[in-house]
């Protein structure tokens, strides 16, 4: 019998990014289903827009650089997350816009998959919130295109339909009639395309916890932290909890691999500052949501908690670990 | 002469302060969101730069080395007053859009770092052309940018309009969008100089213990 003495890793799994990625995105696949349910088949346009553009940026950069041409499913994953946080009603150009930014400045700039500093479609809808805010901020009413209107006539704001347009849940005046919680559960709300309902989200996260793509801490931090801080200060937990892209953000963003800690208690520490962040910015700000601008400082603050939450090596010794075997 | 050519050619390509030196970065971000006030600051900039480079150049071996900074400083300030006042006195709509930005051309660290490297080791005339070409660049640096941005951000040009395609993205006239610009304007310029970046090291990564990544090479 032939021994042989290999260095680790010993254990081999066969997942691979295909996989994960595959996986990823079936797990998409109910909140897609219900955002066209509720929004009408523009939603499904503009997330196949959303996804062949990603497809297309990432394969023109790659052979712009001479890399390797390959291209696996995580731009479509970008690109379908991407679509998710924008209102149905966007031109198309400016989700194209928003691809590019997402693919180009923000992942192969920085050396590709596994590369990027933040997620790359949380800083896409920023930057598209920031730059086209009025229309980013334009919600229509859920299951307004059973009233046969039309898209052109709405997809410019500045030609705004009486009737049709609905403020989020998170931006209601005070004294507001609020959708009760099962409406805001199944996502009968006004929002982005795939963050109203939590139902098909769950489902998601679900299904991405039970194959093991993610580990659940983060999302159960993040979520958990937000529900504590509205009910300590009093504030409607379920509206909290419910609306807004909390649970998107939670599940499939605050998850990512290249830009969250490693080790499962900086994973814990992501999500309660998430949470702590989206918070502040929710109470405190002019802006109505935060989640976005949460997951983001966290992306970049993910470097500073893996340095102090790093694991240590099984059998390494005080002050010789971290010499490289050298 | 073929030597007083380098010494202007310089400072607007070779050597741009802005591109290639990283100088002078506050006021590039902050007043390139508009290419009337990059312009403006710019050309305000080359004329305390030309004058100060002058003076230090004639006064360079009367300076004492131990206190030459503050020399330095006092010499660069007057000229920021004079070109203040001058402002405020014939284009008033100009000085208040730079605002503090004028003040501040008495710290810019592009006039400092040519005074010290140039300047205080090089006759009159040199240091006028050195002031001329780095002034010249860093002016061209800040159009580029400020052209960029206006455009991009507002859809406009020098405050004309331009026929619009789609709306303006926001984010260009914002900070945030300066940082890309000036990013993207970089990498451009390295590309076309056939430039190559440094390389990241990963002495600092918190996953060096573990990673593999440098012992392939």
């Amino acid at each position: 019998m032939k021994l042989i003495v290999e260095p680790s890793p010993h254990i081999k799994s066969n997942n691979s990014t295909d996989k994960i990625m595959g996986r990823v995105l079936l797990a998409l696949v109910p909140a897609l289903v219900m955002s066209i349910y509720i929004f009408g088949i523009r939603a499904l346009y503009l997330s196949i827009v959303c996804m062949g553009a990603c497809i297309i940026f990432e394969s023109l950069f790659r052979r712009f650089v001479r890399k390797d041409t390959e291209v696996d499913p995580s731009p479509a994953v970008t690109g379908l997350l991407l679509a998710f946080c924008l209102p149905v009603t966007l031109p198309y150009y400016m989700a194209v816009i928003g691809c590019f930014i997402a693919i180009v400045v923000v992942k192969q700039l920085f050396g590709g998959l596994g590369q990027n500093f933040a997620n790359p479609a949380i800083v896409a809808r920023i930057v598209l919130m920031l730059s086209f805010t009025s229309d980013m901020t334009y919600w229509v009413k859920p299951f307004w295109h059973r009233d046969d209107i039309e898209i052109d006539a709405i997809s410019s704001a500045t030609q705004a339909v009486d009737g049709i347009t609905a403020a989020t849940p998170l931006m209601l005046e005070k004294g507001e009639e609020i959708p009760n919680l099962f409406n805001l559960f199944m996502g009968y709300h006004g929002g982005s395309l795939g963050e109203t309902s939590e139902f098909a989200l769950l489902i998601g996260f679900a299904f991405l916890v039970i194959t093991r793509v993610i580990r659940s801490v983060t999302p159960l931090a993040f979520i958990g932290t937000v529900a504590v801080g509205a009910l300590v200060t009093g504030a409607d937990v379920g509206l909290h909890v419910l609306s807004g892209g909390l649970v998107l953000g939670a599940v499939f963003m605050a998850t990512d691999y290249a830009t969250t800690p490693v080790s499962l208690s900086g994973k814990f520490v992501f999500g309660v500052g998430c949470g702590l962040i989206t918070l502040v910015i929710r109470f405190f700000s002019d802006m109505p949501e935060g989640v976005s601008f949460a997951i983001l400082i966290m992306n970049i603050l993910t470097y500073y908690i893996d340095k102090f939450t790093f694991p240590k090596p099984f059998g390494a010794v005080k002050g010789g670990g971290n010499d490289n075997g050298k | 002469m073929n030597k007083n050519i380098k010494i202007l050619t310089k400072g607007i390509i070779k050597e741009n302060p802005v591109f290639f030196t990283l100088l002078g970065m506050c006021p590039t971000l902050a007043l390139s969101s508009s290419a009337q006030n990059a312009v403006g600051l710019g050309v305000a900039t080359l004329i305390v730069l030309i004058c100060s480079n002058v003076i230090i150049s004639l006064l360079k071996k009367l300076i004492p080395a131990g206190v030459r900074l503050p020399c330095y400083i006092t010499i660069i300030a007057g000229f920021t007053t004079f070109i203040t006042l001058l402002l405020k006195a014939f284009l008033p709509d100009l000085y208040t859009e730079l605002g503090i930005f004028l003040s501040l051309i008495a710290v810019n660290c592009i006039i400092f770092a040519r005074a010290e490297v140039f300047a205080s080791k090089n006759g009159v005339f040199e240091s006028a052309l050195d002031g001329l070409g780095m002034g010249l660049g860093f002016t061209l640096a800040l159009f580029i940018m400020g052209t960029i941005r206006e455009i991009l951000g507002a859809g406009t040009w020098f405050g004309l309009q331009l026929p619009q395609l789609t709306e303006p993205m926001t984010i260009f006239i914002m900070p945030a969008g300066g940082f890309f610009a000036l990013g993207f304007v970089i990498a451009a310029v390295n590309k076309f100089m056939k430039k190559r970046p440094h390389n990241i090291s990963c002495d600092n990564c918190p996953h060096k213990a573990m990673c593999r990544r440098g012992e392939e090479d």
